[in-house]
């Protein structure tokens, strides 16, 4: 399944496909930190505001939030420092307990799981990538690839085979023996990457992967991310505070502020349409061209057989270059190869010249 | 020798104007009563016996009721403690046995692992750990000990040390993982670490001895209680310390909880926790030594033997033996302290994967053999043996013929002069305005509790009658520490600037610090003999190093950027030291001067051996005696005086750190 197949709530690539169950859900999560937190959330009614529990001397990390993540998605958790985009990932894994609310892996409500259900599932339905790699400093990087199968008890033959496969899969091979502080972030990051995949979760949570890299790297990263989704098709929670990078990356982008969600939907979405000025903040900058795709500006395809043909997933910016040589019209591909559309020139040069 | 805990400010703590305010009439009514009281007041002055209440006696009487009476059910205690012995002394045995008596097996007498075989595995360990400059340390330190003869000895000590060691380490980590795992079990045992760190460990030698009998086992036991602790800090601390990333990582993979203390917690705090190995290793050693007067025998035997019979060479060569093999263990254990980052990763059989392991079994198996034909690599023959035991006796003779007057004029002139006024003036303080007076620096330092602390536990120590031992303790112990860091700081600050010079000293240091405290009594007793100048002598050697080592940390950690600036707005060097590093290097002065006072205190009560009149002494007469309750509750007295010290300088610390703005008010440097 191509990502922009993938069956996402708005925007114009989850629509033709008739939305299955939804793989997370998460409903009305609230985490307030301080003394007896729950009572006190509890007492001041159903939508206290971040003021009134700050008042109480609480800090209300995640306020209120709903989301589902469809299968094969990769949803984007994006706000700025200390906006509680950890705090809200920690809950869903369960690696704190949420005040109130509800979340569904699966249909199943996570926080009534036992602990010995959440070491099944963690063992073998989730993954996490962290954001200072978090590799254990005396194991080898085979080793620490192949250390969630340790955990479960994995033969040692069958372990080395599939830490060896995930290390070829993030491009490092032959670096098996060497110990994490021999390696420069990125590859320690390729390595946390290799790890949270060797149980070949269906969830897979990366806590700002890339925050800790240098630019040029972080985007090759990105780029490697992609390939591996491309092959992986994993459910992904992705947490960045870097809003290029969520635009790259997201199927949709939930945007966080002071522990509550401001706006959920695709990068398309996000940008044309911004429900807040807070959102607007962050959208002023960004070129619209990067970010609208092909299907949003494509006619019919109907009459003649343009030459160039344009991916349905690329952005407007990606399909400029075709119309340089004066070319009037590109038609759009599915993954298939099947023409779904024409694209035309004054379209696109209307976009671009909006930037 | 302690890991000290700093209290936590509790209620307001008073301004400086106020405290100047209250500290002026304080000072007065102290000096009133003082000059004057003493007839108004006698009490005030001599704590009435008849108030003192028999604790002493109750702990004695508990003692023999355990020991007789107490029964738990199937057993008695007395089985219990018994049986523990008993226990322990099978690995002691079987240690012993291959180092140093040989053991019959099946009938046949089989002899210990030879001097060269013992040498050579060493020399192994050290080329495992640190390459060949290590082995060739070890091996020359063991070599060093089958020369000058006291191969026999040494491995009674190592015996011990060998049995010790492991059940330290082992004690301690469970002790620190159950007070990691549960707050309040960490909470209840700092301060029961405190104690067991500041109680002289002659005060429970007698328990021990009592409750377990004469012999190497008690003295193994001893050694745990003394060499624990700081692995149990430091295991807490280390374990507190792994990032919060690793534990989300280890419960993401789903790591049951044993998995997660196993696999991911304690690997994580692999290095730190080597650093308490070295810890318990070195303690271990230093009490060994000192345990040697309940029959653990060894070096630390002959060296009290020698002192008894004031036989100089014998006791001086026995102190290097101690001196080589504190070296060695202490060098072997660093190095694996740091290798513990590196792990191999060889493939391949049995011998390819362990190749020290076979080495060492085949070095242990040919050496046996050789000895077989040649007894001479069996043990060391006393032929070969130099014997420097005349030379350092004449030596002591020579000293004492030629400058006997010198060296009793100093001491005859610090006494009169120095020790005896500044003894007597402390013993005529009243005991109530000392608890005054400390109460009230509590207070102005650390607030209503640390007052309370502080006061209190000077009005327990008048209460058990010891108050004037207390004073003498006080006394040897303050003037000591006021020496040694009158010497430490002008050393500190000559070498803190320059790196070569620090790295000399440094060594030098180390090394100091790795002896055990038995070895300084030797040379102030040739030269001083016996006394309470003598007990001084050796109290600032033993405690110089911490004296010299945290002004130099302290001076070396000020942040370069403000001396820069201070040499931008034109400060001379002199006032560079002055205004700025000193400055900004108090806190950590403070702290080496509460290690200086923790060490002074731990080699004083050691010093009763050569005839001070301290509360050390109490313990040691009490230790003679076999007297439980009277050696404990002069401990007791010497632990609350390091109690006091240290919560006092640890507040003092802290508020010249506040006031330097290198912490804020509230959070407090939990060490
Ligand atoms: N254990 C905790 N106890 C108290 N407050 C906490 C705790 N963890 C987080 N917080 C607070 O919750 C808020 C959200 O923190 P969180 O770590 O989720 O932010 P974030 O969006 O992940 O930021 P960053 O981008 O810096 O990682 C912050 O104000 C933080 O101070
Ligand atoms: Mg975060």
């Amino acid at each position: 399944m191509d990502r922009v197949d993938a069956p996402v709530a708005t925007g114009p690539g989850g629509d033709r496909m008739s939305a299955p169950e939804p793989k997370l859900v998460c409903r009305g999560v609230w985490k307030v930190f301080g003394h007896r937190g729950d009572e006190t959330l509890r007492a001041m009614g159903p939508d206290p505001s971040g003021d009134t529990l700050s008042a109480a001397g609480l800090v209300p990390a995640v306020r209120n939030v709903d989301i589902e993540v469809g299968e094969g998605e990769i949803f984007v958790i994006m706000g700025l420092s200390g906006s509680g985009k950890s705090t809200l990932v920690r809950c869903l894994s369960r690696l704190i307990e949420p005040t109130a609310g509800e979340i569904l892996f699966q249909g199943r409500n996570l926080l009534a799981a036992s602990d010995s259900e959440m070491i099944e599932l963690r063992r073998h339905a989730m993954g996490m990538v962290f954001q200072h790699f978090a590799l254990l400093p005396h194991m080898t990087v085979a080793d620490n690839v192949a250390f969630p199968l340790e955990v479960q008890g994995v033969s040692r033959a069958e372990r080395s085979e599939r830490a060896a496969r995930m290390i070829e899969l993030v491009g490092l091979a032959g670096r098996e023996t060497a110990f994490p502080r021999e390696l420069s972030g990125g590859q320690q990051q390729r390595v946390g990457i290799a790890r949270s995949l060797a149980a070949d979760p269906e969830l897979w949570f990366l806590d700002e992967p890339f925050s800790a890299l240098d630019p040029l790297i972080r985007r090759e990263m990105q780029d490697e991310f992609m390939r591996l989704q491309s092959v992986l098709k994993k459910t992904i929670v992705f947490i960045t505070h870097d809003f290029d990078e969520a635009i790259r990356l997201a199927d949709r982008i939930a945007i966080m502020k002071s522990g509550a969600i401001e706006q959920v939907g695709s990068p398309e979405d996000i940008v044309l349409n911004p429900a807040t000025s807070y959102v607007r903040e962050f959208t002023g900058a960004v070129s619209r061209s990067k970010v609208v795709k092909v299907t949003r500006l494509m006619g019919p395809a109907n009459g003649g057989s343009p030459v160039k043909t344009v991916q349905e997933n690329a952005s407007i910016a990606d399909a400029a270059p075709l119309f340089n040589d004066g070319t009037d019209c590109v038609a759009v591909t599915d993954a298939q190869g099947r023409v779904t559309g024409h694209l035309a020139r004054p379209a696109v040069i209307d976009m671009m010249l909006q930037g | 020798m302690t890991g000290t805990v700093a209290s936590r400010p509790v209620g307001p703590v008073p301004a400086i104007a106020t405290s100047l305010r209250l500290w002026i009439p304080a000072g007065l009514v102290f000096v009133v009563l003082w000059l004057w009281g003493r007839d108004v007041l006698p009490w005030a002055f001599d704590y009435p016996r008849s108030w003192v209440p028999p604790v002493r006696d109750w702990i004695s009487d508990a003692m023999k009721w355990l020991m007789n009476d107490a029964s738990l059910g199937l057993f008695t205690f007395r089985e219990m403690t018994r049986a523990i012995a008993a226990v322990i002394d099978v690995p002691y045995q079987i240690a012993l046995g291959l180092l140093s008596g040989g053991a019959t097996v099946l009938g046949v007498l089989v002899s210990p692992i030879g001097w060269v075989g013992v040498t050579a595995v060493m020399g192994l360990l050290g080329h495992f750990a640190g390459g060949w400059r290590l082995a060739a340390l070890t091996s020359a330190c063991f070599g060093f000990i089958a020369i000058f003869g006291q191969w026999t000895s040494a491995m009674v000590t190592l015996a011990s040390v060998l049995i010790a060691v492991p059940l330290g380490i082992l004690f301690g980590l469970f002790l620190g993982l159950a007070g990691y795992r549960w707050r309040g079990v960490g909470r209840a045992l700092i301060p029961i670490l405190d104690l067991m760190q500041t109680i002289p460990v002659f005060a429970y030698l007698v328990p021990i001895l009592i409750l377990f009998g004469f012999g190497p086992t008690s003295a193994v036991i001893a050694t745990l209680i003394y060499a624990m602790p700081p692995m149990t800090r430091i295991t807490m601390l280390a374990l507190r310390r792994v990032p919060s990333d690793l534990q989300d990582l280890g419960h993401m993979v789903g790591c049951t909880p044993r998995q997660m203390t196993w696999r991911v917690m304690i690997p994580s705090a692999k290095e730190s926790l080597m650093v308490g190995v070295n810890q318990v290793i070195m303690l271990s050693l230093n009490m060994v030594i000192i345990a040697s007067m309940i029959g653990a025998g060894g070096l630390g035997f002959d060296v009290l033997s020698a002192l008894r019979r004031l036989d100089f060479g014998a006791g001086v060569e026995a102190g290097f033996a101690i001196v080589a093999l504190a070296i060695a263990l202490d060098r072997l254990s660093q190095a694996f302290a740091d290798r513990a980052q590196v792990p191999l990763h060889v493939h391949g059989g049995f011998i390819a994967r362990h190749p020290y392991l076979f080495g060492g079994l085949l070095t242990l198996i040919l050496s046996a053999l050789i000895g077989l034909a040649y007894p001479a690599v069996q043990s060391y023959p006393e032929a070969w043996q130099i014997s420097t035991g005349t030379f350092w006796s004449d030596l002591v003779r020579y000293i004492n013929i030629n400058y006997f007057d010198a060296l009793e004029s100093v001491k005859n002139f610090m006494l009169l002069n120095l020790l005896i006024p500044f003894k007597r003036l402390l013993i005529g303080l009243p005991w109530v305005g000392v608890a005054g007076l400390l109460a009230l620096s509590g207070w102005c330092l650390g607030g209503v509790r640390l007052g309370l602390l502080t006061g209190g536990l000077t009005v327990l120590i008048a209460s058990t009658g010891l108050w004037e031992e207390a004073m003498i303790t006080v006394y040897l112990c303050g003037l000591s520490v006021v020496i040694a860091m009158l010497i430490g700081l002008p050393i500190g600050i000559a070498v803190a600037m320059q790196d070569s010079l620090w790295r000399g000293v440094r060594l030098v240091i180390d090394t100091m610090q790795t002896l055990p405290s038995f070895v300084y009594l030797m040379p102030a007793v040739m030269l001083f003999r016996v006394g309470d100048f003598t007990a001084m002598i050796a109290v600032v050697a033993y405690a110089l190093a911490p004296a010299i080592r945290y002004t130099v940390l302290g001076l070396r950690s000020v942040d370069p950027s403000l001396i820069e600036a201070g040499r931008a707005m034109g400060c001379t060097p002199f006032q560079i030291l002055t205004r700025i590093r000193l400055k900004l290097a108090l806190p950590e002065i403070m702290l080496g001067l509460n290690q200086t006072i923790m060490f002074a205190l731990s080699m004083l009560v050691i010093t009763a051996l050569v005839g001070t009149r301290d509360l050390g002494q109490e313990v040691y007469i009490a230790l003679t005696k076999a007297d439980p309750g009277r050696g404990l509750v002069a401990g007791l007295c010497v632990a609350a005086i390091a109690i006091i010290a240290d919560r006092l300088i640890q507040a003092g610390a802290h508020r010249s750190r506040v006031r330097l703005g290198l912490a804020d008010e509230r959070a407090n440097g939990d060490s």
